[in-house]
């Protein structure tokens, strides 16, 4: 060790040893400074652009108050209807997402063992980090009529649903399964399997066990997983341009409204309405402790 | 636990089948790339590498891959100090708001990426003045890959607790020799998980990407949705797509090898 007792090294180390209240200002600094004043800054920023309009002829943003974005938003048939479409598309995704994640998950972290255990999270976990747009493509070509699924179920008399609604759900829960899985995965294994063996020498069948055991101790973890498929669901406009043939969400209006109508202020506006439900449903969610899953 | 037999073969068979509807439509993207058929039909009838040559050669996805390999790597590196810095404030002190600063962290991926796209968009076109371009685009990237080297690292600290940087301390040390010679050699398989966690995201994004990269720039991912609706693209698209899922493959494995500590590598 070179340095000695009153070196200014030593002695700025020493000061800042006394001083925990400005080392944690040091460390928060930089990242405040990017998240909490331009991140925030921005988002602000385009909450407060949500009330101001675009210039008809000129196409500038006309920096005056009003509330006619909301009144459009509301009243236009056209977006009600979106809307409607959207919200529907994310509640069925996150149900269907729940359906298949909740056998995986329980038989992963009920009955593989450690090893088996840890070789299936990352199996589960690598297509969560392959690339949204080619999974999304790939149910394009899934989808397709001279593809994988017609050939499928065409010797069943049954074909694929082609792009549209149906094909947007299908991707969507396919794109978004992982982040069910995961939550409830670990939501599981802090579940005690003498819990389920009480009930089950209680004289409850599986069902029951399931019903009255299993779900109201991993509510909070399905909950969570949830916020996920909501939330992204709900912002989502790439998979819908890829699969979902006419039917618009939300966010291809806002898509639409930033490029070829160049409408910021509308866009922010449209922007506002994942947004608010997603803070609405966060809200609703708080009780049960979901946000501690997370 | 006890379960009848027929419930746990069910549920065998359920994640059996979950895993492969999972993987079945990546691994056609793999063998469509080998397709002759151009218009991809099902089954291929022969295979060609034709398409693997084409797109190598290919200037707008080279260009492309560039694109994504320098944003991903600036954006990389500015989360990794950013991400780290959050990681040591939240982890090792208790202070006033510190459950809105973990949120904040959190924000950027949680809120719908359209959201943090446009917002970023307006904010530096409306706001500041500035043209898109790669710089906005690798702004954007590292706001959003904070939360996954924060995330690792984060779980590092809480499983290292502080006794060693105590006794180091105690023995004399001062806390940039602390740092460098047990705290940083404790950290580094966590920080080297999250910057390729991180640099896998920024590669992978599309949607904030969209609204934040100057025209006439592409990445890999913009290049796909570009060229995905013109019809004698959709070969190259096709082994493109197939090159992202591989690689993707690539940093999720060597993150997982190199640090345990998140269960989704820090992404949630």
């Amino acid at each position: 060790m070179t340095t000695t007792l009153d070196s200014p090294r030593r002695k700025a180390s020493a000061f800042l040893y006394r001083k925990p209240r400005l080392r944690l200002g040091i460390l928060l600094s930089a990242p405040m400074l990017w998240l909490g004043l331009a991140y925030l800054g921005a988002l602000a920023a385009l909450f407060v652009t949500a009330f101001w309009s675009t210039d008809v002829f000129t196409g500038q943003v006309v920096t005056e108050w009003s509330l006619n974005n909301f009144v459009t938003l509301f009243s236009d048939a056209v977006y009600r209807t979106i809307t409607l479409r959207t919200v529907g598309i994310a509640a069925l995704v996150t149900v269907v997402t729940a359906i298949i994640a909740f056998p995986m998950a329980f038989y992963m972290a009920k009955f593989a063992s450690p090893r088996a255990r840890r070789l299936l999270v990352i199996a589960v976990m690598t297509p969560l980090w392959a690339s949204y747009l080619v999974k999304a493509y790939a149910w394009r070509t899934m989808l397709s009529g001279n593809g994988v699924l017609h050939w499928l179920l065409n010797p069943f008399g049954l074909d694929t649903p082609g792009y549209g609604v149906l094909a947007t759900v299908i991707t969507l829960s396919y794109l978004w399964l992982p982040y069910m899985i995961l939550p409830i995965y670990a939501g599981l294994e802090r579940l005690p399997n003498s819990l389920v063996d009480a009930s089950g020498d209680l004289g409850a069948r599986p069902f029951r066990t399931f019903r009255s055991v299993v779900l109201p101790v991993t509510f909070p973890a399905v909950v969570a997983g949830s916020i996920f498929t909501f939330s992204l669901s709900l912002g989502d406009y790439i998979a819908v341009k890829i699969v979902g043939g006419t039917s618009q969400m939300l966010g291809n209006v806002v898509y639409d409204n930033i490029g070829a109508a160049n409408n910021l202020p509308f866009a922010a506006t449209v922007a506002t309405v994942p947004v608010v439900i997603m803070l609405a449903y966060l809200a609703a969610v708080r009780r049960t402790g979901a946000l501690d899953n997370l | 636990m006890r379960l009848s037999w027929t419930t746990k073969y069910l549920l065998l068979a359920a994640l059996v089948l979950g895993l492969a509807v999972i993987y079945f439509p990546l691994l056609v993207v793999l063998l469509n790339s080998f397709n002759a058929d151009t218009t991809f039909g099902w089954p291929p009838s022969s295979f060609t590498l034709e398409w693997w040559g084409r797109a190598a050669e290919n200037e707008g996805a080279l260009n492309a891959l560039g694109t994504s390999v320098q944003a991903g790597l600036a954006a990389t590196a500015i989360a990794l100090v950013l991400g780290t810095m959050a990681a040591f404030a939240l982890q090792k002190y208790r202070f006033f708001g510190r459950n809105q600063v973990s949120l904040l962290i959190i924000l950027p991926i949680a809120l719908p990426g359209i959201v943090t796209g446009i917002a970023l968009n307006n904010a530096f076109r409306t706001i500041l003045g500035i043209d898109l371009g790669l710089f906005t685009a690798i702004v954007a990237h590292a706001t959003f890959c904070i939360v996954v080297v924060f995330n690792n690292v984060v779980a590092r600290l809480r499983r290292m607790g502080g006794n060693l940087e105590e006794a180091s301390m105690d023995l004399g040390a001062d806390g940039l020799t602390t740092f460098r010679l047990v705290t940083f050699p404790m950290l580094r398989s966590a920080l080297l998980a999250g910057g390729l966690l991180a640099f896998a995201l920024s590669f992978d994004e599309i949607i904030v990407t969209t609204f934040t990269l100057g025209t006439g720039l592409e990445t890999l991912p913009i290049w796909i949705l570009n060229n995905l609706f013109r019809p004698n693209q959709a070969p190259i698209v096709n082994v493109v797509a197939a090159v992202l899922i591989l690689a993707s493959t690539v940093p999720v494995y060597l993150a997982q090898r190199l640090s345990g500590d998140t269960t989704s590598g820090g992404r949630l």
